[in-house]
């Protein structure tokens, strides 16, 4: 039961009170760059908690290897081909056995290789003290961390392309059409999610 | 080096600002530009990296095969990131601390790997470390402004502009005005050069 308090607390910590974006601006680039059509709002936020969790867990593995070793020194080297790999894999994985999938995640990926909403999940299972943790529970901990980080992500991207299709009607001062508005925008639900601070 | 090819390079950081025009590397921007000295210390740090592996991706450029570039330059920036956390850990732990886990994201800054694709790969030595520094510069410039305004911000009593959502709304302003900025420079540019035309006629 107290495994299951904990794990609930890590999921709506993650999801709403210290939303990866809102809440720790992080994931700012797809934020921008893929909220103006829902279809690709939904894709990339689904693509990227899918390699969320599963780079997570294959990091804490990993980790957990350099300790032994004593390498630790070497985490952003190993994290960081850890993500760039596994992207490849998953692309030809998909390519081949679920077309479908494909056609609705394949796109987003090659994007994912260098977005620092992952890259920072991988370095805070390290700072937040779950490679600390037994194999086991740490293990647990880390693979609903990632999936929940990964939801917020998903949750900040429909709520963005949800706002952006305005902006296009909207009469805007010229310097302050695409990426200024929509940083303003982006501000804007920032503010009203720092109200989940209150829980 | 001639002279013009030299001008566009040293004012790339200006007018091609990292931030303000090409919007790359906003993350670490307003996360870490709630105070002036996090904000100088990251910016300092992505300098380093961005200049070290500026000059190391142009001095490999003939080595490194095309297809497999992307992977070279990413394991070139992690391991120069793996360096400056390492020599801050060592000479500046409080810096260490107070940047936590926004050192290792260096290594996934859009700046330095955009810098690498579009100019050192394609650029000599002189000039990729002339770009380097340049966008550096400018990175370092612009996140020590947004980090001295919220300061000032905050202690002027609008607590708001120190939380996230602020920096949102404040780098959106600031990018309004920079583009505002830059607008009336080009049209002043294009004036001159009509006039002048008209003289030599």
């Amino acid at each position: 039961m107290a495994i299951f308090a904990a794990i609930l607390g890590i999921v709506v910590a993650s999801v709403l009170t210290s939303n990866i974006v809102f809440s720790q601006s992080v994931g700012i680039c797809p934020l921008l760059g893929v909220s103006k059509k829902m279809d690709s709002a939904v894709g990339m936020g689904l693509a990227v908690t899918f390699v969320n969790t599963l780079a997570s867990v294959v990091c804490f593995l990993l980790y957990k290897l350099l300790i032994v070793w004593d390498l630790e020194y070497l985490d952003i080297l190993t994290f960081i081909l850890v993500i760039a790999a596994l992207v490849q894999a998953l692309d030809i994985v998909l390519k081949k056995f679920s077309p479908t999938l494909y056609s609705a995640l394949g796109v987003y990926l090659p994007l994912i290789t260098t977005n620092c909403a992952i890259f920072l999940t991988v370095n805070m299972m390290v700072s937040e003290g779950y490679v600390a943790m037994g194999t086991g529970l740490g293990l647990l901990y880390t693979a609903f961390y990632a999936f929940a980080v990964g939801i917020g992500f998903l949750l900040a991207l429909v709520l963005m392309a949800g706002v952006r299709g305005r902006d296009e009607i909207a009469l805007i001062p010229k310097p302050f059409r695409g990426f200024p508005i929509a940083l303003i925008a982006a501000g804007l639900i920032a503010l009203a999610f720092s109200g989940f601070l209150g829980i | 080096m001639d002279k013009k090819a030299f001008k566009d390079t040293a004012l790339g950081g200006l007018l091609n600002n990292p931030v303000f025009v090409l919007v790359l590397g906003i993350c670490p921007t307003i996360a870490k530009s709630t105070n002036i000295v996090d904000a100088f210390g990251l910016g300092a740090a992505t300098a380093v990296v961005l200049i070290c592996s500026n000059v190391l991706i142009s001095s490999l450029r003939k080595v490194i095969p095309d297809q497999v570039r992307l992977p070279a330059y990413i394991i070139i920036i992690a391991a120069l990131t793996t360096l400056i956390r390492l020599f801050l850990r060592r000479f500046v732990p409080v810096l260490d601390e107070s940047l936590g886990a926004f050192i290792p994201l260096i290594a996934v800054n859009c700046i330095i790997l955009g810098r690498a694709e579009a100019f050192a790969s394609k650029n000599k030595v002189g000039y990729a470390a002339l770009d380097g520094l340049s966008m550096g510069l400018g990175f370092l410039a612009a996140i020590c402004l947004l980090g001295g305004l919220r300061q000032l911000l905050g202690l002027a009593g609008l607590s708001v502009f120190v939380t996230p959502a602020g920096g949102f709304i404040l780098l959106g302003l600031l990018l309004g005005l920079f583009n505002f900025l830059l607008r009336l420079y080009r049209n002043a540019q294009k004036k001159r050069a009509q006039s002048h035309s008209k003289e030599v006629r």
